[in-house]
């Protein structure tokens, strides 16, 4: 069978890559798009000082872009070497928003980034213009692709499994790309990157006022950026309540998990503030907090946008909750083992040319199939993620997106009415924002992936399943081979942000 | 509308459509190429900097060319992604590993403050350009001399050799073919730096470049020879009607002698190539590189379809015949072909913007003054 600890050491490899790419992603996504804005004003007014500012935030892009793409290209091959198991199960539908990103995002970005960078004495300047948003264009809708990859493995949708090849076979791919939970998933991965783009260059625009240098350009890029934060915000809040409405019809149990609900009820109140009772486990009678605030319906309201609906928690999606028809995850255990056994027997009778054979276990096979995923559990338990670090960061996340919202507002007044440059309390919190904006960011993710755990492909396939055939230190090798490299490469981008920081734009 | 073609035509349109990815990221390697010259033909910082200035306005491409190459074979034949990927391991996670580091040394090489020194850029640009390509040659020579895995009745691989693909590197078919590579993309990034810098004031510069090319070429085709003449000679993996594989005699020269027009694309495109090396290093022309570009597509464009077409199996595997993948049974569905065949008609309009950036950005040569100032890489 497989061996577990290469499962480990595979999924801390998927989360090491993935965090490093998601380091640098966000900035891409929503400095690309405050280059363009400040580049339109330029190209609008014509007044140099705005092509100066664009320029700068471009260098910082560009510094920015190469790791990002350097952490990419790994990502894309990773479901290969290290899944290569899932690879063929479901490669047959999630290969092609891969594919697509790569023909249709991959390739404006890469073209049109070399026009961006060097093409300001060579193009002419409204194609130059045209150029930068290409890339910010290009950079979202790399976003868009891999997010409905992403969003297709939370909420399996638009295809059949197909025993005679056995694997998952598209059946529209309408139905994948417009899925609920991708479309939320890109939203709010889109906004809250136009967040941590913004927040980025309000840190950097603080630095210079605390310093006292390049006072003026420090000012013109908090205003564009202020403006751009606070309408993200709103939207990124949005798209957020969305995502976790989406949640509890796709994946209640990720739902209860970070809202920490044990005892689903009817108007469930959703936890302000809490502090987990960290010896609470699934079944038994302690109690969830050792400490909460909660806004009662808050919870119900959320799920089911509606104040007394029933919101079921995680002793109800694990033992069943026959009042509200929940079945038993034991149960489905046992139609997935089931299933499993009627495959193979249907493998075993082709084989031998049984075809009538072949056809029962089939029928039977078909009856249970949708429980597949389900036999390959060990325990009922094992579905219910790590409470604790979902819980926390959904938190976390939140509570920083107040945060966020209330700096983006002050900002705006202050850089509206010109007294910006005297608020030294509030360029210092301005300063850290962006590091913030680093954890919410992360946070969002391991919301996501954690909380999804032990499922690769929401109820068709743990990841114990999911593996490539490798010994655990072939994986392990690497593992630490892509964390010396990535963080080498890391140090040395900061080092150079922080070089290119400090000499500052030209002309201010 | 595509929905209506059968399912054995969609299979080999996929092939045809990877074959092309395929082999313009061959082409592409004219960047890796590039960097494998940087040390040995610039005279000082500056022609360096000519060098670096002129591939990085390029180098994405290839980049992502490759990252496509990847894309498009995970949803158009997923069992070859999930057999090679998943399989021979370490030959990928190395090729990867040279391509990580390269992705960054355009940008950070001469900024201030970069940690590791210009140097130590420099030398991931030179292992990207010679351990990354010729990695990938071994990696392709593989759909010829077979690799060492078996697939259960779910399609699981298993490995059977201890080196998880690095061995296909101790073959002397497929090094042969990593090295050719690896010279030709010298060849072609001879060529190209030659076409887009600027020399006035660098006539031992531009000297060193247009001998480079074809004393690259020269190297390349020993290599080149053995390949050809081994592919010739070889047993193939071929399957019949049934889809059973099995050894056949010769199966790669009676692939060329039944699609001619392979043979075709294969000599002219080596025709293709000595002419654009003639140009460049005896003729002074500049434009060598559309010659060499076109006939290394040429010459790719033969040498994947000699492997996977004429029922050939195009990833075989030696520890079990059976085992072998061919553009039959690696593919994805109908419905995921049909889908995506719609979205490859959109692939004309980004190769035509591709062209128009090419040609706006290179209708003047780069210069001295394009390499001061804080864009420049
Ligand atoms: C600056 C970063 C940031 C901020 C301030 C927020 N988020 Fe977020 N959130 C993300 C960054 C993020 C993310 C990294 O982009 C995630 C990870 C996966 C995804 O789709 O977006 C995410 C995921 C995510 C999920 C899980 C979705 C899923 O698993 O399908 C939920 C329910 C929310 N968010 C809800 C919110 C709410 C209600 C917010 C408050 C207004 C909020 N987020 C602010
Ligand atoms: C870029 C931001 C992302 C972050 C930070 C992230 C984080 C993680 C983490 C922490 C895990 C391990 C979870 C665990 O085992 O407890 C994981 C697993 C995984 N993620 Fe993500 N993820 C990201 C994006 C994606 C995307 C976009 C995809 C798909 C296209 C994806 C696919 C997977 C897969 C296949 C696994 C391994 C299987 C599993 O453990 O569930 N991830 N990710
Ligand atoms: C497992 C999931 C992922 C894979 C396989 C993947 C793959 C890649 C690859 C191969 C590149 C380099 C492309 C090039 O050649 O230019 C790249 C860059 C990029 N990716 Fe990802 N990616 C993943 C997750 C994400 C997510 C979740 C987002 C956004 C929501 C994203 C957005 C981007 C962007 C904007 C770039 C441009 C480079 C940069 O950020 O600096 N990727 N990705």
């Amino acid at each position: 069978m497989v061996d577990l600890s290469m499962v480990n050491w595979a999924r801390a490899q998927f989360a090491l890559t993935a965090m490093y790419h998601w380091i640098f992603v966000p900035l891409t996504l929503g400095l690309s798009f405050l280059c363009a804005f400040y580049e339109t004003l330029y190209v609008r007014t014509g007044k140099e000082e705005w092509k100066n500012i664009a320029k700068f935030w471009m260098t910082l892009f560009g510094i920015n872009f190469a790791i990002g793409v350097a952490t990419g290209i790994i990502l894309e091959f990773e479901f290969g070497t290290n899944w290569s198991n899932y690879s063929w199960m479901v490669g047959d539908i999630f290969g092609a928003p891969l594919a697509v990103e790569g023909i249709v995002a991959f390739f404006l970005e890469a073209t049109f980034f070399a026009v961006m960078f060097f093409g300001w004495d060579r193009v002419s300047k409204n194609f130059h213009l045209f150029s930068t948003w290409m890339v910010a264009i290009g950079s979202n809708l790399s976003a868009l692709w891999i997010l409905v990859a992403n969003g297709w493995m939370q909420f399996p949708t638009g295809m059949a499994f197909n025993p005679a090849t056995v694997r998952f076979e598209m059946q529209n791919f309408w139905e994948v790309l417009f899925s609920p939970v991708a479309m939320a998933k890109f939203t709010h991965t889109t906004s809250t990157s136009f967040m941590v783009g913004a927040l980025f260059v309000i840190t950097v625009s603080s630095w210079y006022l605390l310093k006292g240098r390049h006072v003026e350009m420090a000012k013109k890029s908090i205003i564009v950026a202020s403006v751009f934060g606070l309408l993200s915000t709103c939207y990124a809040a949005w798209t957020g309540d969305e995502s976790a409405f989406v949640n509890a019809s796709t994946q209640p149990m990720k739902l209860a998990a970070y809202e920490g609900l044990y005892d689903g009820e009817k108007g469930a109140g959703i936890v302000a503030l809490g502090w987990l009772n960290s010896e609470k486990k699934p079944g038994d009678s302690l109690p969830a907090f050792d400490f909460e605030i909660k806004i009662p319906g808050g919870l119900a309201l959320l799920a089911n946008r509606e104040i007394n609906s029933f919101v079921p928690g995680i002793n109800d999606l694990v033992y069943g909750n026959a009042e509200e028809g929940i079945e038993s995850v034991a149960a489905k255990m046992e139609k997935g083992k089931a299933a499993i056994a009627d495959l193979a027997a249907y493998k075993a009778a082709l084989k031998v040319g049984d075809a009538q054979a072949a056809d029962g276990a089939l029928a039977k096979f078909n009856a249970n199939q949708e429980y597949l995923g389900y036999g390959y559990l060990l325990s009922p338990e094992q579905t219910v993620p790590p409470v604790a670090t979902t819980f926390y960061s959904f938190h976390i996340m939140v509570f920083l997106a107040v945060l966020f919202l209330l700096i983006f507002v002050l900002f705006l007044i202050a850089a509206v009415k010109d007294t910006i440059a005297a608020k030294r309390g509030l360029l210092s919190l301005g300063f850290i924002s962006f590091f913030l904006a680093m954890i919410a960011s992360q946070s969002g993710w391991v919301v996501a992936e954690v909380g999804r755990q032990p499922w690769a492909i929401q109820g068709l396939m743990p990841v114990n399943v999911a593996t490539t055939n490798i010994s655990a230190g072939s994986v392990q090798t690497t593992f630490f081979m892509f964390l010396a490299v990535f963080t080498l490469l890391l140090i040395a981008e900061i080092k150079i942000m922080l070089k290119q920081i400090k000499i500052g734009p030209e002309g201010f | 509308m595509i929905g209506n073609l059968d399912t054995a035509l969609l299979q080999q349109i996929w092939w045809i459509l990877a074959s092309v990815v395929g082999s313009l990221f061959l082409f592409l390697n004219f960047v890796q190429g590039g960097q494998t010259l940087l040390w040995q033909v610039s005279g000082d910082e500056d022609e360096k900097s000519l060098i670096i200035n002129s591939l990085g306005r390029k180098w994405e491409l290839t980049f992502t060319t490759l990252v496509l190459f990847g894309g498009a074979l995970f949803a158009a034949f997923p069992k070859f992604y999930a057999t090679s990927f998943g399989g021979a391991y370490w030959v990928w996670i190395l090729i990867l590993f040279t391509f990580i580091v390269q992705a960054v040394s355009y940008e950070y090489r001469k900024k201030p403050d970069n940690f590791l020194g210009a140097w130590v850029y420099e030398l991931f640009l030179f292992i990207n350009g010679s351990v990354g390509i010729l990695l990938i040659g071994a990696a392709v020579g593989t759909f010829f001399t077979g690799s060492n895995f078996t697939l259960n009745e779910y399609n699981q691989v298993s490995w059977t050799h201890p080196l998880r693909g690095l061995e296909a590197a101790f073959s002397l078919f497929n090094l042969s073919l990593g090295l050719f590579l690896v010279f030709n993309a010298r060849v072609l990034g001879a060529m190209y730096l030659v076409s887009s810098i600027d020399f006035s004031g660098r006539p031992q510069f531009e000297a060193r470049l247009r001998r480079s090319c074809v004393v690259s070429l020269v190297c390349a085709l020993p290599f080149l020879l053995y390949v050809l003449i081994s592919l010739l000679l070889m047993d193939g993996f071929g399957f019949d009607a049934a889809g059973v594989v099995s050894m056949v005699d010769g199966k790669y020269l009676a692939n060329l002698l039944a699609m001619p027009i392979v043979l075709g694309l294969l000599l002219l495109g080596l025709v293709l190539v000595i002419w654009g090396v003639v140009m460049t290093s005896f003729l002074g022309g500049t434009r060598g590189i559309w010659f060499g570009g076109l006939g290394t597509v040429l010459v790719g464009l033969a040498v994947f379809f000699t492997a996977g077409f004429n029922n050939t199996a195009f990833y075989p595997s030696k520890a079990d015949l059976q085992s072998s993948l061919t553009i039959y049974n690696a593919s994805s569905s109908h419905y995921t072909l049909t889908a995506m065949t719609y979205v490859a008609l959109v692939i004309p309009l980004v190769l035509a913007y591709i062209a128009y950036v090419w040609w706006l950005m290179d209708a003047r040569k780069i210069t001295t003054d394009d390499i001061g100032g804080r864009k420049a890489y």
